[in-house]
C-alpha cells in the first residue's frame, strides 16, 4: 500500500485544518527556503477557499508563519504576525475573489536579504501536502517534501546531463526530476528533487560551469 | 523479508491469522516493508504522536480555549463538570468530553495529531487515552492501539476516503470512530476479526453523514460530531465484546461508504453550501466572520 501508517496517525500539527493551516505553512516555507531563511519582504495573495475561509482557519497567519520558517507543529505559529512585526519583516496578506484553478491556492512573492526575488504559486492538496505549480512565471510541479534544486535554463541539448553529472560528482542522489519549458528552444526549467540537500557551493558550480543555465535556486 | 502489505480488511486478516499476530503488529510489519523506518523509529514516532495527543486532551480540559471565530471553546469543560450526573456514566463522559476538548484545541490553533484528519482529531486520542488511564494500560499498549487504528485508517483511505471534501463527514469522524472502535477492541483482548466487526459497525452507524461546516470552519458541528464519534467507537467496541457481529463485512461497508461519498452532492462535502451550513443561523454567522479583518 502506498499509504504510510503516519499518513493516518499524524501529522502532529497546529489546527484547525491540515489543508488550510498545515498546508498553508508548507506553502509559506517554500519562500523561506528559497531565500535561505533570510526574508527581507514578502507578500501573499490567497485565492478560492483559502480566501473565503482563510480568516477562520488562520490561513493568513499560517502562511506568514511558514515564510518566517515556523514549522506546522510549532506553538509559535499562531503568533506569526507578531513575530513578523518583531523581526521587522513586512508581510501583507491579501484576499482575492478571483477564481483559481485549484480551490486552495496562494501566490507568494518573497525578496531575500540578498535582493533576489521569487514569485510562486502553491496549492494545498490535502493532508498538509502541497504542490508548487509555478515559479517566476514558469509552470512547474513539485511538493517541497524533498530538498529541491530548481534550474532555469535555455531549452537546448546537453544541459540536463551536465547538471546531473555535477550532482553525481557530489554524490547527491536524484529522487525525482522533471523538466518544464515555455516553448521549444525558449526558456526551460528543471526541477530536481534529491535525497540530500544541494549545498551553496554545488549550486554555484552549476550556475558558473553549465552554459545555458540562467539561474539556480534551492529549497 | 516477507511482504506484509494489505490493501483491504480480508488481506489484513489473512496476515493476522497466518502469523498469529494482532492488527497492531500487522500494521507495524506493513510500515516496516516500506523500508523507510526501522521498528525503533516507528515506535518513537508513534510515542511522540501519543504524547501530543495526551497533551491536547490536557490543554483542552484544563486551559481555556477560544476558537478563532470565538464561536466555540467551553463545551468540553461543561460536559466534564457534568460527569457525576451523566446518564452515560463517568467513563463515557470523560471520553466524550476529551474528544470535544481536543477538537476545541484544534479550533483554537492549538497542537493536535491528525487522526486521520484534524477535523476528526478528537476521537481516537479520547477513546484510547481515557480508556487506558482508567484501566492502567501501558504506553506500549496505547501505541499498539494507535497502530491498530492506523491499519483501519489505511484501508479506508485506500479503498474509500478519509477526506470530508470527497466523502463527507462519514469519511472523517466515521473513519476515526471505526479506527478507535477497532483499536479499543484489540486493547480489550478482542481478536482481529472482532476489531473489523467493530470498525464495520461504526462506519455503518454514520453511513451518509454529510460534511457541512458552518462558515466552512472546523468548529460547528465538528466539535460535537467528534463527541458522537467517540461514543460511536465505544458503543461498537462494547457491542462486539458482547458477541455481536457486523452482518456486512468490513470491506463491503468500506466500499459502500465510498459509493455513498460519490453519490453525495458536492454541497454536502465540506463546501459549506448544504446541511447545517445552509441554515439561516449558519449563514448569519458566516456573514459575521466574513466581515472580520
Amino acid at each position: 500500500m502506498s499509504i504510510s501508517l503516519f499518513d493516518i496517525i499524524g501529522p502532529r500539527m497546529i489546527g484547525p485544518s491540515s489543508s488550510h493551516t498545515a498546508g498553508a505553512v508548507r506553502i509559506g516555507q517554500v519562500a523561506n527556503r528559497l531565500v535561505n531563511g533570510k526574508v527581507k519582504a514578502a507578500r501573499v495573495t490567497l485565492y478560492g477557499s483559502f480566501a473565503e475561509t482563510g480568516r477562520g482557519h488562520g490561513t493568513d497567519t499560517a502562511i506568514v508563519a511558514g515564510i518566517l520558517g515556523v514549522d506546522p507543529d510549532q506553538g509559535t505559529l499562531r503568533y506569526a504576525k507578531l513575530l513578523a512585526k518583531e523581526a521587522d519583516v513586512d508581510i501583507p496578506v491579501f484576499f482575492s475573489s478571483e477564481e483559481p484553478e485549484h480551490p486552495n491556492t496562494a501566490r507568494v512573492y518573497v525578496q531575500g536579504e540578498d535582493g533576489k526575488e521569487y514569485t510562486y504559486i502553491g496549492t494545498s492538496i490535502g493532508g498538509g501536502r502541497i504542490c508548487v505549480t509555478s515559479i517566476n512565471g514558469m509552470e512547474v510541479s513539485f511538493s517541497g517534501e524533498y530538498p529541491t534544486l530548481i534550474c532555469f535554463h535555455q531549452d537546448a541539448p546537453g544541459i540536463i546531463s551536465k547538471v546531473t553529472s555535477i550532482l553525481a560528482l557530489e554524490k547527491i542522489n536524484v529522487a525525482f526530476m522533471k523538466v518544464f519549458r515555455s516553448e521549444r528552444r525558449q526558456g526551460a526549467c528543471m526541477v530536481i528533487e534529491t535525497d540530500t540537500p544541494v549545498d551553496e557551493a554545488t549550486r554555484r558550480r552549476i550556475v558558473n560551469n553549465v552554459d545555458g543555465i540562467t539561474e539556480a535556486c534551492t529549497l | 523479508m516477507i511482504e506484509h502489505t494489505f490493501l483491504n480488511g480480508q488481506e489484513l486478516l489473512d496476515i493476522c491469522h497466518g502469523e498469529q499476530i494482532p492488527i497492531s503488529e500487522a500494521a507495524i510489519l506493513a510500515e516496516l516493508s516500506r523500508e523507510e523506518m526501522d521498528r525503533d523509529e516507528i515506535m518513537r514516532e508513534m510515542s511522540l504522536n501519543l504524547e501530543v495527543m495526551r497533551e491536547s486532551i490536557r490543554v483542552g480540559l484544563e486551559e481555556q480555549q477560544i476558537s478563532i471565530t470565538g464561536l466555540m471553546g467551553e463545551d468540553a469543560d461543561k460536559l466534564m463538570a457534568f460527569a457525576d450526573y451523566a446518564v452515560m456514566g463517568q467513563e463515557m463522559t470523560k471520553i466524550v468530553a476529551s474528544a470535544m476538548a481536543v477538537t476545541e484545541v484544534n479550533a483554537s490553533m492549538g497542537r493536535i495529531v491528525a487522526a486521520p484528519t484534524a477535523g476528526a482529531s478528537g476521537i481516537l486520542p479520547a477513546v484510547l487515552i481515557q480508556y487506558g488511564d482508567a484501566h492502567d494500560l501501558s504506553e506500549e499498549q496505547l501505541i499498539a492501539g494507535l497502530c491498530n487504528a492506523g491499519a483501519i485508517g489505511m484501508i479506508i483511505a485506500h479503498n474509500a476516503s478519509i477526506a470530508g471534501a470527497s466523502g463527507g463527514c462519514q469519511a472523517e469522524t466515521g473513519s476515526a470512530a471505526a479506527m478507535a472502535a477497532s483499536a479499543l477492541t484489540e486493547l480489550r483482548g478482542g481478536t482481529p476479526d472482532m476489531c473489523l466487526h467493530a470498525a464495520a459497525i461504526a462506519l455503518k452507524n454514520v453511513m451518509g453523514l454529510v460534511c457541512d461546516p458552518v462558515a466552512g470552519l472546523v468548529e460547528c458541528p465538528c466539535i460535537k460530531r467528534n463527541a458522537i464519534g467517540a461514543a460511536n467507537a465505544v458503543l461498537c467496541s462494547d457491542m462486539v465484546m458482547a458477541g455481536i457481529e457486523s452482518i456486512i463485512p468490513f470491506d463491503e461497508v468500506v466500499t459502500a461508504m465510498r459509493n455513498v461519498g460519490r453519490m453525495m452532492n458536492p454541497d454536502l462535502r465540506e463546501t459549506a453550501r448544504g446541511g447545517i451550513a445552509a441554515t439561516p443561523t449558519a449563514q448569519k454567522i458566516a456573514e459575521k466572520i466574513r466581515s472580520f479583518e
